[in-house]
């Protein structure tokens, strides 16, 4: 078991020494006018003769969307590794199964009925999540999706298209807020005030703890309901409790960034091809994973078309729909 | 008050004369599905340190009062009892410390191997924070050794024969260290060295004073291994006891609805079926 324990170690800080790479690399880099040797000169505490303006970009503009970054995409690989060991379903993701759609529809409702664009929705993204959380469960049920993962995905497809169509209609009949929402829509970390950093960053936290808990009864819970039960678990409150910190979890991503697609998927499958399917190995690698993921995104997105930046929604979509299809192209889908 | 009274004394008196509560028993039974019943008003006791096996066609409700007495489900009435104490009752992990149950379908994610796979039986003895003792590597070293699968621990569980993968699942129940084991069909879609390399198995676990219910559906392997013999039809036992007591023709014709005649093996002295054929019809 030691060299089980050396080798985690070794992963984890080998993830970890990644993520503060690209976290320096994020407060290096932007689209805007301030390079990266000025940057590099203020980090290294040389930022005297700088002016208001580095200070300002790093510390205001690149810093909390570099955290966010994190947070979020930390959120969005735990939730995708949950709810894939939860539907036994490699392909059960946040963006792909309707919860994030269901997180930024109640979002937008909120704001048609006049909620403030800018301020942190976090109730009804919840709301919306928990709402898609308990869909998918059920969708799980019907008999056919269990034996066939696509199929569940396909739901999940047909609910998000569903309800992004309606927000579409309210942007155009809400002209309000209609450009901020839609760049928000696709997914983006930028102009996020500092209040949703911290905020998310709690929920994010707290919901994570909940599952380092339910960690052992989820491993169990991939060998089925039966072996769960008799391995002295519960599954249905196991479910449940993983179930509404999903929807904490993605409600929490989604009101700060959007609804970002794929880094769930991504993510989880990364860390499995890693250190294999059991859940207690693979959490805390899905959700470094995770924030890795989507601050290269974001630093991807900053500079592929300088002096102008992408949503990063867009980026990950580019890195994940590949990997989708590599998942699906497979001759057996890979069960969970 | 009066029957209170009388129960406490009746209690004290058992204990006194040294009897214990039964390790497993039901007391009238009844579970089912929805609004449908498939086992009905059954009360039974499992004897400590045997092999039972539970027979009967299929449909009767068999698998299903394993998974009654398993806790896997919940009963509409009556209620199984764990050491003298409802099983429902109890902390689901202090259960998994008496009581390890190998269930028909298993399910296993792709890539995990077989001392994984093992290794989950130790869980009921691990506490948040101690995570993997010493006591947890031997047990699980042990049962690997018992089912013979030590050579297999580092290969994933879906590149091994079907054989040998029925025996992984035994290992992680043996592991779990309980004194009572519950299996469903533990060597079906077996064949015939298989079926018997688990028996064998089981037949130790017995040996080291363990207690087994099992499901059974080969009638001729339940009269070989098992000590003691449950025969289910519609929800209720028809009898119940040595498979010399049990296995009679008229009970055969009973259960399945055939015509047969018993004997009695010359080498092993567990006995046979001869001669079977459906009722009604000659040979």
């Amino acid at each position: 078991m030691t060299l089980q324990t050396n080798r985690t170690v070794y992963r984890m800080a080998l993830v970890l020494t990644a993520l503060a790479l690209l976290f320096f690399v994020s407060l290096l880099f932007g689209a805007g006018p301030v390079g990266w040797q000025d940057s590099l000169w203020l980090l290294t505490g040389h930022g005297e003769g700088l002016g208001e303006q580095v200070h300002f970009t790093l510390f205001e503009l690149r810093l909390p969307r570099t955290l966010l970054a994190i947070i979020v995409g930390a959120g969005l690989g735990a939730s995708g590794v949950v709810l894939q060991t939860v539907t036994r379903n490699t392909l059960a993701e946040p963006g792909l199964l309707g919860v994030s759609a269901g997180a930024s529809f109640a979002i937008v409702m909120a704001i048609y009925w006049g909620a403030s664009a800018s301020a942190l929705n976090l109730q009804a993204a919840m709301a919306g999540a928990l709402a898609g959380c308990l869909l998918v469960l059920a969708a799980s049920q019907v008999s056919g999706t269990r034996q066939d993962p696509v199929r569940l995905i396909l739901a999940g497809a047909a609910l998000s298209g569903l309800l992004l169509a309606i927000s579409s209609v309210l942007l155009l009949l809400d002209q309000r807020t209609a450009d901020e929402m839609r760049f928000w829509l696709i997914g983006a970390l930028a102009g996020r005030p500092f209040e949703a950093v911290r905020f998310s960053g709690l929920v994010t936290l707290a919901g994570i703890c909940v599952l380092l808990f339910r960690l052992p009864a989820l491993s169990a819970l991939s060998l089925g309901h039966a072996v769960a039960v008799g391995l002295g678990h519960r599954p249905w409150q196991v479910q449940l409790t993983a179930l509404l910190v999903v929807a904490l979890l993605v409600g929490a991503a989604t009101a700060a960034a959007g609804p970002i697609a794929f880094i769930g998927l991504v993510a989880p499958f990364a860390a499995r091809a890693w250190v294999g399917p059991d859940i207690r190995n693979s959490f805390w690698p899905s959700l470094l994973l995770g924030s890795c993921i989507l601050l290269a995104a974001d630093i991807i997105s900053r500079l592929v078309v300088i002096p102008y930046e992408l949503p990063v929604g867009v980026v990950t979509a580019f890195i994940g729909a590949p990997v989708l299809l590599a998942v699906v192209r497979r001759q057996r889908m890979p069960t969970l | 008050m009066d029957t209170l009274a009388t129960t406490g004394r009746k209690n004290a008196l058992d204990t006194s004369l040294g009897k214990k509560p039964a390790l497993l028993s039901a007391e009238n039974l009844m579970l089912g599905y929805g609004g449908k019943t498939i086992v009905d008003q059954l009360s039974l006791e499992i004897p400590a340190g045997q092999i039972t096996a539970i027979i009967g066609p299929n449909g009767c409700g068999k698998s299903t009062l394993l998974a009654g007495l398993a806790r896997l489900m919940k009963p509409k009435a009556g209620r199984v009892l764990l050491n003298g104490r409802c099983i429902h009752q109890q902390q689901g992990r202090s259960v998994a410390r008496q009581l390890a149950l190998l269930p028909q379908q298993m399910l296993a994610p792709d890539g995990l191997t077989v001392a994984e796979l093992v290794r989950f039986g130790r869980q009921p003895h691990q506490g948040m924070l101690q995570r993997w003792s010493d006591t947890d590597a031997r047990h699980v070293e042990q049962a690997m050794e018992l089912t013979r699968v030590s050579a297999l621990a580092g290969q994933p569980l879906d590149e091994v024969s079907g054989g040998q993968r029925q025996r992984a699942w035994l290992a992680m129940v043996v592991a779990q260290d309980t004194p009572l084991l519950l299996l469903d069909e533990p060597t079906s879609a077996l064949d015939l060295g298989h079926q018997l390399e688990v028996f064998e198995v089981i037949r130790q676990l017995v040996r080291q004073g363990k207690t087994i219910v099992m499901v059974v559906h080969d009638i001729i392997a339940a009269c070989r291994y098992a000590d003691h013999m449950i025969a289910m039809k519609n929800g209720q036992v028809l009898a119940s006891g040595t498979p010399d007591a049990v296995v009679t023709e008229r009970l055969m014709q009973q259960l399945y609805g055939v015509n047969c005649q018993i004997m009695r093996d010359p080498v092993s002295g567990s006995l046979l079926l001869a001669g079977v054929n459906r009722t009604g019809h000659v040979l």
